[in-house]
């Protein structure tokens, strides 16, 4: 590690010495480089590795689920595998998956973009990280120890919300409860560790001259998500605590038979809830205006609005909760309140889509993966946002919600919306972190067959929900309208695995075949594509200095710098 | 239809193509309406809901194919045509206050409308006076069936008890429901005629339907509650006002005796075993409360919370071992002998 200073580190000279078996390159030596790694790039690239690792798991058991409801009254899985396996996909996607994805990028990205040498706090990410990676282990060691004493259940299988009372010991015998509530305690101290180191990064080592006012966008929005993280985790190890209480200590906050509440189980899951949907989808913003800026060759349209916009969205996010309990009965008065808050996140939202699209007006856009890949987000999280304005009028709610209607439109988020900028920033940033472009060939598969199974799967789960299909049912009966739907549902899920498929084998087979990318691949402009690629542990061999919020620019046009405008 | 807004052609065309989905459907009878669309709506709540809904689509629909052109016109526009015409880099334009302007409050604009639906509609819905003569219907959800409870006039005392089905007159104005659970979080969702309401433990509920026709709708549990969620099946009857009041009769009345031998066998069978522990028999001994009362069984259109049609080989079936048809089902297999099995089917079958 740098210490910041002038001096350039010697390569002859070995720190560590080397033990018998450890030389470079030998397994072991690349596991104990992993293990005791406080390099922030290591650790974003293994926060990805690790979330791809459990996404693909997560996304084999979607497809069992597809399988399953292909047809009415199927037997491929019985309903207690069936209960588990939606319950296990939906946990790991959001917790294992989605989450340490978007840390990943955060610990890769932000200290190269803010031109710092790594994290405030190294030890600290790596103990972030480290508590992640255990969560998930955790998650799935419950698949063996679940059952405990009692010879029942497995894997959870109370649906990734937990409602109480489902979550009793008189509901839910076994461990397995306990298994989804330890993982995700574990994780979400993590969580929390990696956003106050993220948050400290961004205010105390910005390079010099680079104000909040020239911090790329990306950095700015991943402040904004920080702070939701640290805001919204609280509230969920709170109430997971009280659980534990619940089923090993005689308490009754949830505890239903003995005077307490479901409906406080409710509030708590989504107030940590919903600020979570912001925080996976708020990182999928930060991807779009750092690539679509780059790809349509014009600066981003309006920068201080989209800064506004993302701290609106942040802060409207902590007053929506109860739209997930519009069904709960709460009063007329409740209800239109969360109505009209929910709808309020329309604006900074359609802010933002607007000012992409302007963004791209008049530029010239060179339609690289990445921008495909963009593109795809801004037509997918459009019909995100308007699904998401149905269910936000609270009657249309009283049908739409927890049916299959509800299942597309936050796939249509998840997926359509966070993963496609997820995909699109790996294929931006790659050659970055590797040196070498990603195959193009490869790449197109993946975009297209990916693109037409997803909306192949997810599409006719709007119309299956509009026919009264209910969500988190292992089974239905033939004669309801639901069969073709589901068939198609689950065609889909072919094209999707395909797609994915020319995805990781492109990962593997570039990162030794790929075309030599070079430092700046893309003609771009923030901080991280002026170092070497990939970027020294230390980063930059002396630190930046920037006058505008396009240093690149300014170097690749002194006749026309962004900071004469600014 | 009662009233004729855009939404009629828009729900009609998803009937049809729900229709063109369900070619050999199961159900043969026309009075069962299994296809649960919510945009064809025959209850009063559900009209209200499917005409807002209906607003909100529309305006949606609009902002995609507005927003989608915007999309489609930029990316072919203003795509790169080749290496030769990126060389040059386009002119930087860092924004401007008054086209954020406009899509700002644009948005704001059509927020507010949408506002004004919503809440207008939530009033209606919810504030709905209901009459104190209202028939009123109370609901308890169970793993994994429903206790269905017609209360007296008093509105508290209950008149007598079914499970699963909801007989309902039509024609007489609002029926009120009573929503509670005996154990975890249901959701009682029968799309035609009302949004759904969570059924919440040590917590009280109401929801209301007033059906504009006869026939049999189909809602299911629409909250995650354990292992069968699946198949906690609900049918809502709505008859004429008399067949209404024929059904009520029987209702009231306590099970008939069994003639024939093989059902006194059956019934001897179903008091010696520990069925009357769970299962209650108006006019015999049977009190239980944890399974469904069976005092009038075989006027019941299904089994099992709607898991099987009700008929005499189903019910052999689910006698043997109820695991078969609903595996993970609260009821044991009690172990009985072929023999009794089919004295004890014989028995329920007189349940009429």
């Amino acid at each position: 590690m740098a210490n910041g200073s002038t001096t350039v580190p010697n390569e002859d000279i070995e720190i560590t010495p080397v033990r018998p078996g450890q030389e470079k390159g030998s397994l072991t030596a690349v596991i104990q480089d992993l293990v005791f790694t406080v390099d922030h790039k290591k650790l974003g690239l293994m926060y990805i590795g690790s979330g791809l690792l459990f996404f693909v798991v997560a996304g084999l058991m979607a497809a069992a689920i597809r399988i399953q409801l292909a047809v009415p009254n199927n037997h491929f899985l019985d309903p207690d595998m069936f209960n588990r396996f939606f319950t296990m996909h939906g946990t790991a996607m959001v917790f294992i998956v989605g989450m340490p994805i978007i840390f990943g990028f955060a610990n890769y990205l932000v200290p190269l973009m803010v031109g710092a040498r790594d994290m405030a706090y190294p030890r600290l990410n790596a103990f972030g990280f480290w508590m992640f990676f255990f969560s998930g282990i955790l998650l799935y060691l419950s698949y063996f120890a679940g059952p405990g004493l009692y010879n029942a259940g497995s894997a959870p299988d109370v649906g990734w919300f937990a409602y109480s009372p489902l979550t009793s010991r008189a509901f839910s015998r076994g461990h397995s409860a306990d298994y989804w509530t330890l993982a995700l305690l574990s994780g979400g101290i993590g969580s929390i560790a990696t956003a106050i180191n993220l948050i400290v990064t961004t205010i105390s080592l910005r390079c010099k001259g680079m104000t909040l006012g020239r911090m790329p966008l990306f950095v700015w929005t991943y402040l904004v998500v920080s702070f939701l993280v640290v805001i919204a985790m609280p509230p969920l190890s709170a109430c997971q605590i009280m659980l534990l209480l619940d089923r090993y200590l005689g308490a009754s906050f949830f505890d239903t038979q003995n005077g307490g509440s479901a409906i406080l189980w409710q509030h708590f899951f989504w107030i940590f809830g919903h600020p979570e949907v912001y925080i996976l989808i708020l990182p999928g913003f930060a991807i779009m205006n750092e690539v679509v800026p780059v790809l349509s060759r014009k600066p981003i349209f309006g920068y201080p609005i989209m800064v506004a916009a993302n701290v609106m969205i942040a802060f409207i996010s902590l007053g929506v909760w109860a739209h997930h309990m519009f069904t709960v009965g709460m009063t007329s008065i409740g209800n239109a309140f969360f109505a009209i808050t929910t709808m309020l996140v329309a604006v900074p939202t359609g802010i933002k889509i607007f000012n992409w699209i302007g963004t791209m007006y008049g530029g010239k856009i060179r339609l690289e993966l990445p921008m495909l890949f963009c593109i795809g987000f801004l037509f997918q999280f459009l019909i995100a946002g308007l699904t998401g304005i149905m269910l936000a009028v609270a009657p249309f709610d009283w049908q739409l919600s927890d049916s299959y209607f509800v299942v597309a439109h936050f796939h249509y988020v998840l997926i359509g919306g966070l993963l496609y900028t997820l995909f699109g920033g790996i294929y931006f940033w790659y050659p970055k972190a590797f040196g070498r472009m990603l195959s193009n060939k490869l790449g197109h598969i993946h975009f297209w067959f990916f693109t037409f199974g997803f909306h192949l799967t997810f599409f006719p789960q709007h119309i299956s929900g509009f026919l009264g299909m209910p969500r988190r049912i292992y089974t239905y009966a033939a004669g309801r309208g639901w069969e073709t739907w589901n068939m198609l549902s689950s065609i889909g899920v072919i094209f999707q695995a395909i797609g994915i498929l020319a995805f990781v084998i492109n990962l593997i087979y570039s990162y030794r075949k790929g075309r030599i990318a070079g430092d700046d691949p893309w003609d771009a402009w923030t901080l991280e594509w002026a170092t070497t690629s990939p970027p020294a542990e230390y980063n930059f061999e002396h630190l930046p200095v920037v006058r505008s919020r396009r240093p690149l620019w300014d170097l690749k046009h002194p006749d026309d710098p962004d900071w004469k405008y600014e | 239809m009662r009233r004729r807004g855009p939404g009629v052609r828009l729900g009609k065309f998803a009937a049809a193509l729900a229709l063109l989905a369900s070619a050999g459907t199961a159900f043969a009878d026309e009075q069962l309406r299994p296809i649960a669309n919510i945009f064809e709506p025959l209850s009063k709540p559900a009209q209200m809901i499917s005409d807002a809904s209906v607003v909100v689509l529309i305006i949606c629909a609009a902002i995609f194919l507005i927003v989608t052109g915007m999309l489609v016109y930029v990316t072919v526009k203003f795509r790169s045509r080749g290496p030769a015409d990126d060389r040059k880099e386009p002119p930087q334009i860092y924004g401007s206050s008054q086209i954020e302007l406009a899509w700002t409050v644009v948005p704001i604009l059509i927020t507010v409308v949408l506002i004004l639906v919503t809440t207008r509609t939530i009033g209606e819905i919810q504030d709905h006076k209901i009459p104190k003569s209202a028939l009123h219907v109370r609901v308890v959800g169970h793993q994994w069936w429903w206790e269905v409870h017609y209360t007296k006039a008093d509105g508290t005392t209950s008149d007598f008890t079914t499970a699963n089905e909801i007989h309902v007159p039509v024609g007489v104005g609002p029926i009120e429901i009573t929503l509670q659970s005996a154990d975890v979080i249901h959701s009682f969702w029968v799309p035609q005629l009302n949004g759904k309401t969570d059924v919440i433990p040590n917590w009280t509920n109401h929801t209301w339907i007033e059906p504009r026709t006869t026939g049999t709708y189909f809602g299911n549990c629409a909250e995650y509650c354990g292992t069968q969620h699946a198949n906690m099946l609900l049918r809502v009857i709505a008859q004429t006002p008399e067949d209404f009041a024929k059904w009520e009769a029987l209702q009231r009345t306590p099970a008939p005796a069994p003639v024939a031998a093989d059902a006194v066998g059956g019934k001897q069978v179903f008091f010696a075993n520990s069925c009357v522990n769970c299962h209650r028999i108006d006019g015999t001994p049977a009190m239980g409360v944890f399974g469904p009362d069976l005092t009038h069984l075989m006027a019941r259109q299904t089994l099992g919370a709607g898991v099987a049609t009700l008929n005499q080989e189903n019910l052999h079936s689910w006698i043997r071992d109820p695991q078969v048809l609903k595996p993970g089902c609260l009821m044991p297999n009690m172990q009985l002998t072929d023999k009794e099995v089919d004295q004890v089917v014989a028995y329920l079958m007189t349940l009429n």
